[in-house]
């Protein structure tokens, strides 16, 4: 297809749009992170003396590189269990027949929908009573809990567009519905599993909310935590510099995990929310 | 939904109800049982439990520098709530920032998702960057667009040629704010904007085009009309999610200069005040909030719940 000149100028100044607003945030908290301390009051967007004082800086601190490895422990674990639980009720969900179904799906858009903050105070008082306060597990069932019905709606919608037909040839063949599952469906289902995992992953390492009120030490506290309460060099400076650095440790992974699996997300995130 | 028949079609014939239940059905119902059951339980002990322990402290003086004092004493809680400045300009602020940031978000939104769908070249590279904001998380957005616009660091104030700190005014707070959500969540409006631009045919557009119709004409009277229920699912979505605003502002201000939102008063009613009864109360109002704007959207507006269309 022929495009007129006036089509391709139209969309050159639209995707130089999108590109633009989407970097500009990235490209600004990036350059903060290399400016040295003493410029990093001029204002200018980019950086006129470059320095990677502020990353050896936040390497060294344990407030920082404990919150790295709690971050990522606490948001692996979550989603593999929440994808590994989401997987068999959106089995169930896409493909059994029970009644009770239309019950679950509306129990967990309810809780999809769910203000955090509702349950913020009592999981705090309930975790210091049995000893999950600031611990690993005392973040990732909260956030297992809210990743289950995004993944239990993503994976159904995955489900059921997998070739069901082979799986009844596998029946027909004499398997049980359970080693029907496991040896049939379960390959055919790993691309939704594996994206409903990203999507999860970016939901977990995004929390904010749990993470200041339900940790308290670097036991547990995750990044988007440690940073909010990373110490200045004294009590009337804002540590910048050290704060744009961490921001940037954690951005990266994301920005990476995004342009590469770019494709999954949209499919992921479509699938689950408007197809249903 | 084309997906949904197309199972039906292949799936066995339904056995007669419940007399007449086969092993195999029973068998299949056990299993269903059992593969939904650990999912649920989850659910249930962290979300269902919580939420109706936070309606029994609501309704008690329960306050963690005063155990002793634990009493039931009703609705007073909700009374006092209800009845303070606090709750109700706080409530205020909320709104202000979902309505505005959840209009500028669809309209940017449906522009992203039409650049995401519709471009005519580098589509991939316009989409995985398009979708950038949507990896980065809320707490790193809001320092970006914090230190930008801070007269101390930003780049922002003098481009503009600013005269004062944004980040000491309302207006300039609101704007910080603003910015900030609305550049973290377009992508995800747009990417649940897009599902629905999927579904509407390409032969139609042809068509109206071969009919005379005008870019404009067709987007108002073909786009819009078959992408209105992925609009509704994506508005009752944001919407949701931009009552319950906390990050942002507990990054930007913690609520200063008058951009207290609901949930900011809740965290520190529970959390710096350790008062669980009357922060109970307000964690029962906005979960009551957010139910009904749910409703409003579910039940005034038809906005089909993703998934009810299947069974």
């Amino acid at each position: 297809m022929k495009h007129s000149q006036r089509e391709i100028s139209g969309w050159t100044a639209a995707i130089i749009a999108v590109v633009v607003l989407s970097l500009i945030p990235v490209l600004w908290i990036i350059s903060l992170s290399f400016k040295d301390p003493g410029t990093i009051g001029d204002g200018n967007f980019f950086p006129t003396k470059w320095t990677w004082a502020n990353y050896s800086g936040i390497f060294k601190q344990s407030i920082f590189t404990d919150a790295l490895r709690n971050s990522i422990g606490i948001a692996a674990i979550a989603t593999v269990i929440a994808v590994v639980l989401a997987s068999f009720a959106a089995y169930a969900i896409a493909r059994l027949k029970f009644p009770g179904k239309r019950v679950i799906l509306g129990a967990s858009l309810a809780i999809a929908m769910f203000p955090p903050i509702s349950i913020v105070g009592p999981l705090y008082n309930l975790w210091r009573e049995i000893g999950l306060y600031d611990t690993w597990p005392g973040l990732i069932l909260p956030y297992m809990t809210f990743a289950l019905p995004l993944s239990i709606y993503t994976l159904s919608a995955f489900f059921r567009e997998i070739p069901w037909e082979l799986e009844q040839a596998a029946q027909v063949d004499g398997a049980t519905p359970f080693q029907a599952f496991t040896r049939v469906i379960a390959p055919l289902a790993a691309p939704g599993v594996f994206t409903t995992a990203i999507i999860v992953f970016i939901f977990c390492w995004n929390d904010f909310v749990f993470a200041i009120s339900l940790t308290s030490t670097p036991a547990a506290q995750t990044v988007p935590a440690a940073i909010a309460s990373f110490p200045g060099a004294s009590q009337f400076t804002e540590p910048i510099g050290s704060i744009a650095a961490a921001a940037v440790v954690v951005t990266i992974p994301m920005v990476l995990l995004v342009l590469l699996f770019q494709r999954r997300i949209v499919s992921g995130l479509t699938a689950g929310a408007v197809k249903g | 939904m084309s997906v949904g028949t197309a199972t039906d079609q292949v799936a066995p014939p339904q056995a007669p109800p419940r007399a007449g239940l086969t092993d195999r059905a029973r068998s299949e119902r056990r299993l269903a049982y059992m593969l939904v059951a650990p999912a649920v339980i989850v659910m249930v002990a962290v979300a269902a439990y919580p939420i109706i322990n936070a309606f029994v402290l609501s309704l008690q003086r329960s306050d963690l520098r005063f155990p002793a004092k634990t009493k039931f004493i009703g609705l007073a809680n909700y009374g006092h709530v209800l009845g303070s400045s606090v709750w109700w300009s706080d409530f205020a602020h909320t709104v202000i920032i979902t309505v505005i940031s959840v209009s500028i978000e669809l309209t940017l939104g449906m522009l992203l998702a039409l650049a995401m769908h519709r471009t005519i070249f580098v589509r991939g590279l316009t989409r995985a960057i398009g979708l950038i904001p949507y990896g980065i998380v809320t707490v790193v957005a809001a320092f970006s667009w914090l230190y930008a616009w801070q007269a101390a660091s930003g780049w922002i104030p003098g481009l503009l040629g600013l005269k004062t700190d944004p980040t000491t005014t309302t207006l300039g707070s609101y704007a910080i704010i603003l910015i900030a959500e609305i550049w973290k969540n377009t992508p995800f409006m747009a990417l649940l904007l897009l599902g629905g631009l999927a579904l509407v045919p390409d032969e139609l557009q042809e068509a109206a085009r071969v009919d005379g119709a005008s870019t404009w004409q067709r987007f108002w009277r073909i786009t819009i009309p078959l992408m209105k229920p992925a609009i509704l699912v994506a508005l009752l979505f944001r919407t949701l999610d931009a009552f319950r605003i906390f990050d942002v502002i507990f990054i930007v201000n913690q609520g200063a200069n008058n951009t207290e939102s609901v949930s900011i008063l809740g965290y520190n009613t529970l959390l710096d005040r350790l008062n669980l009864g009357l922060g109970s109360a307000v964690s029962v109002l906005i979960f009551v909030c957010v139910v009904i704007i749910a409703f409003v959207y579910i039940r005034l507006f038809g906005a089909a719940v993703p998934g009810s269309e299947n069974l």
